[in-house]
């Protein structure tokens, strides 16, 4: 019902207040001034009749998508949701509104927003603006050569990011995610001891179940025979948290007699077997031709406090062997804890079903054992390497060399005398030499020599050896010297120009500097000029060029006169690069 | 009872100084109305017990450096007790007999003052370096000060510049105070090379001020200390085959011997390269100014 140029258009549309809202069915209808909405209910509280002076910009989903909407936008932040039955409707809808909004003295300018409703010539995806606008929100200049460019209007967007598609994808597999680690809470879970009764509540959740089940093995192994055939889950916890409690209180020989009323319990306090073929299986695996060398830096038994700054109680009580086997070791548990957080997490499993985790740990032990049984080949080429590095080299036969020896003239004659020398020498002295004569003969220079040395021998060392005037002008001149270096050189080498001028002098010529490399980039990659296009995008560089070299000229002038010169010498390139890139222009064919 | 820990527990400021010093006699005689070698003795003794006196475990062991032959004259460790270094002078005479003796008898005036064995000198302080090093893990750290005033000999371009580099891989600085009318090359060279310190004293008679100020300090305290830094250096090199300094010439691209004049074969590889040209570094280089932007 709608053709162009014309006053009117009234379309079918659903007003929704948010994206996801349903909407109220009703009539838009558009003027050139305004626009209103009749909802087909009249009871119906939504009713709009907006001007378009107050309508700032307009935005629309793009066509294909879901729903057809159409977005108009107040300068307050109000805005109105048309939703069309299609997409034709919507864009004549979207056309008429443009130009009513230009046509009421606002440029329809489409803003960028971080909703999730794009706007742009070109097809962007939703994913690809925000990661454009989080890189600009990074980057602060990138952000002010943005401004200066595009909304200048000097490039455009597709230009201005055509050369930073790395950038864009850096962003966006940056920050891998992090996984949690065990805790270490291990050594804290102290039982919740009532004061008033003689009870001590365990908690169990299932992240400790599966810590329990990763650090001790036998208590796995005990799970999987245990469960369900001899006892219920309930009571395998409790059996273990009555072991805890015992080990907490370090009475071995209480452990002891209960292990030996309770056969399930004695495996809970009884020593880890499987971790000890563990490790003897590790011990086997390292290579013995480490050398490690120890020196007076290893010697630990002269240290003054004993055992790394651990109280060492030389009164230990020698039990009964037959306590031995309930005895923990706080070092043990330590190293199997660390072991077991370096390994990080193994299994996938989900934690809810102790039995599911603890199958699922052992499946993983038992494939670790099966490939080091079967790594035969691992084995012979240890043995190999170990009979290499053994090997002792007198006893060794010369092997043949497998290169050809490289032939090399004589050494000597590049270190003989200076004999041959003595006259040429005398015509290559540094700059500014004097020349020295020695009228003396050989004799007689030995002979002074010596006479020297034997005047200190009887004489003894002057006293003073120095002149306290001629001390304090050797002070005077070294320090004068050395400031007088400082100055010229800076403090340290890495140290430029551009720190000693003010922050703001120093940001501008950061970023002129950037901004002539951007121009100078977009000049050349649009050479040759073949087509109007890239005429005018060459003219509109080229003036923004040019007005960044009276800028450059000013700073120039402002800077103070003792660093004059280096700034000069840093803004030189710049400005050369605006003058040619004028004569390029004007030259070209 | 656990046995006593050994007490030579080495602090960093401990020092192995090697000081070389030059005994050409050429050279002294013709010095002889500005500053004469006994004054040059009496700072340079002077200095050394200063040297000996800053930390009980410092070591000095001085070197003189002839223009036939090199040898030490002073070792400050050997013999129980550290000696002071007056004890140098009967045998910095008997270095010099012997010097003189090697001599040949129709080496006359009239030559100029020739060049000592820098190169010499040079090597004995780095070998005595090395058999330091390898003495064990607990050991003070050496430097090297050349006490230097005779003319560069390009003779020795080849085996000074060797010595630079492995005092340079061993981490060993090179200092040099140039007591002569000119400038040395190759000890700027060195010094920059190594990291040492050059200095040519202005005032000789103040020299033992100089050493105090500049060169007693050890490594360490070099970090939080400004000391004089030379303002250019002079790259230029001797040609392997006449052994003039050269500004400009020709390199063989397998060895990288140089050479004044285009050859065909390299004498010292046997190659037939393209020996190309190229600009060696030129006199007064300064340090490249940092003129570069940085974001």
């Amino acid at each position: 019902m709608a053709d162009k140029q014309q006053q009117v258009v009234v379309k079918r549309a659903r007003h929704k207040s948010s994206v996801k809202d349903p909407g109220t069915p009703g009539v838009l209808k558009l003027t050139k001034d305004r626009f209103t909405f009749m909802p087909n209910d009249p009871s119906s509280p939504v009713k709009h009749n907006v001007e378009f002076r107050t309508i700032k910009g307009h935005k629309f989903t793009k066509d294909g998508t879901k729903q057809a909407l159409l977005n108009l936008t107040q300068d307050q932040g109000g805005n109105y949701i048309f939703e069309f039955e299609n997409f034709p409707d919507r864009n004549v809808c979207k056309d008429f509104v443009a130009s009513a909004i230009a046509l009421s003295g606002e440029a329809g300018r489409t803003v960028p927003e971080k909703s999730a409703v794009p706007i742009q010539d070109e097809q962007l995806s939703a994913a690809e603006m925000e990661r454009r606008i989080k890189l600009l929100q990074e980057d602060s200049d990138l952000q002010k050569l943005h401004k200066q460019f595009v909304i200048g209007g000097i490039l455009s967007e597709a230009e201005f990011w055509a050369t930073r598609k790395k950038l864009l994808e850096q962003n966006y597999s940056r920050r891998p995610k992090q996984r949690v680690a065990l805790k270490n809470d291990m050594w804290s879970t102290k039982p919740l001891a009532d004061g008033q009764s003689n009870r001590v509540t365990f908690n169990l959740t299932p992240e400790i179940i599966l810590q329990i089940f990763a650090e001790k093995p036998a208590v796995r192994q005990a799970y999987l025979n245990f469960v369900p055939n001899k006892m219920t889950e309930k009571e395998f916890w409790t059996k273990y948290s009555r072991a805890e409690y015992l080990h907490s209180t370090k009475n071995v020989i209480a452990a002891a007699a209960e292990a030996a009323e309770d056969e399930e319990l004695a495996v809970f306090l009884k020593q880890d077997d499987m971790l000890v073929n563990e490790a003897r299986k590790k011990i086997r695996q390292v290579d013995p031709t480490l050398d490690m060398e120890a020196d007076e830096g290893d010697d630990y038994m002269h240290l003054p406090i004993q055992d790394h700054g651990l109280p060492r109680n030389d009164n230990k009580d020698v039990l009964d062997s037959q306590y031995e086997p309930y005895r923990r070791s706080f070092s043990q548990h330590l190293n199997q804890h660390a072991a077991v957080v370096l390994q990080g997490r193994v299994i996938d499993v989900e934690l809810g079903d102790t039995r599911s985790v603890a199958e699922a740990l052992a499946r993983t032990k038992h494939a670790e054992l099966a490939k080091d049984a079967s790594d035969v080949y691992l084995d012979k080429e240890r043995l190999e390497r170990i009979s290499r590095m053994t090997e002792i080299e007198d006893l060794q036969a010369p092997r043949d060399p497998a290169v050809a020896p490289l032939s090399i003239k004589d050494p000597r004659d590049y270190f003989d005398s200076q004999q041959a020398n003595a006259f040429s020498t005398l015509g290559d002295t540094v700059s500014g030499a004097k020349q020295l004569k020695c009228s003396v003969s050989t004799r007689e220079a030995y002979c002074s020599l010596k006479e020297c040395i034997s005047e200190i021998k009887f004489q003894g060392l002057t006293e003073p050896t120095i002149n306290s005037e001629v001390a304090f002008k050797v002070l005077n001149g070294l320090a004068q010297n050395i400031s007088s270096n400082k100055y010229h050189l800076g403090r340290n080498p890495n140290e430029s120009v551009l720190d000693s001028l003010p922050k703001i002098t120093r940001e501008e010529l950061l970023l002129h500097w950037s901004s002539i490399q951007e121009l100078l980039k977009h000049f050349w990659s649009s050479y040759p000029i073949t087509t109007k296009y890239l005429l005018t995008k060459a003219t509109k560089l080229k003036d923004a060029m040019s007005q960044i070299y009276p800028k450059l000229q000013e700073i120039k002038e402002s800077v103070q006169s003792d660093l004059r010169h280096q700034v000069s010498l840093l803004v030189q390139p710049m400005l050369q690069s605006c003058v040619f890139m004028d004569q390029a222009f004007c030259c070209r064919p | 009872m656990s046995p006593p820990v050994p007490s030579k527990i080495l602090t960093d400021d401990v020092s192995l100084l090697m000081v070389l010093i030059d005994s050409n006699p050429h050279f002294w005689s013709s010095i002889k109305p500005h500053f004469s070698f006994s004054k040059f003795l009496s700072h340079v003794l002077a200095f050394l017990n200063s040297i000996l006196l800053l930390n009980q475990l410092n070591q000095v062991v001085v070197i003189a450096t002839g223009i036939n032959s090199c040898g030490y004259v002073f070792d400050s460790s050997s013999g129980s007790v550290s000696q002071r270094a007056e004890s140098l002078l009967p045998k910095l005479e008997e270095f010099a007999e012997n010097d003189e003796s090697l001599s040949e008898r129709d080496d006359d005036s009239g030559n100029g003052v020739g060049s000592s064995l820098l190169s010499g000198s040079l090597s004995m302080a780095l070998c005595y370096i090395q058999r330091v090093f390898r003495s064990g893990p607990l050991h003070p750290q050496p430097r090297i000060i050349c006490l230097h005033g005779s003319p560069d000999g390009p003779g020795q371009y080849v085996a000074i510049m060797n010595s630079i580099f492995s005092a340079q891989r061993s981490m060993v600085p090179i200092d040099s105070c140039v007591i002569g009318i000119q400038h040395s090359a190759f000890l700027q060279q060195a010094s920059y090379i190594t990291g040492g310190v050059y200095l040519k004293p202005q005032q000789l008679d103040g020299l033992f001020q100089y050493l105090a100020t500049v060169f007693a300090t050890d490594l360490h305290s070099r970090n939080f200390l400004q000391l004089p830094k030379p303002v250019g250096v002079d790259f230029r090199a001797s040609c392997f085959c006449h052994k003039n300094t050269i500004d400009m010439g020709f390199i063989c691209s397998v060895c990288l011997s140089i050479f004044c004049k285009h050859q065909k074969k390299c004498s010292t590889c046997g190659m037939l390269p393209n020996v190309c040209r190229s600009i060696f570094g030129q006199a007064q280089t300064r340090d490249p100014s940092a003129s570069q932007q940085r974001k």
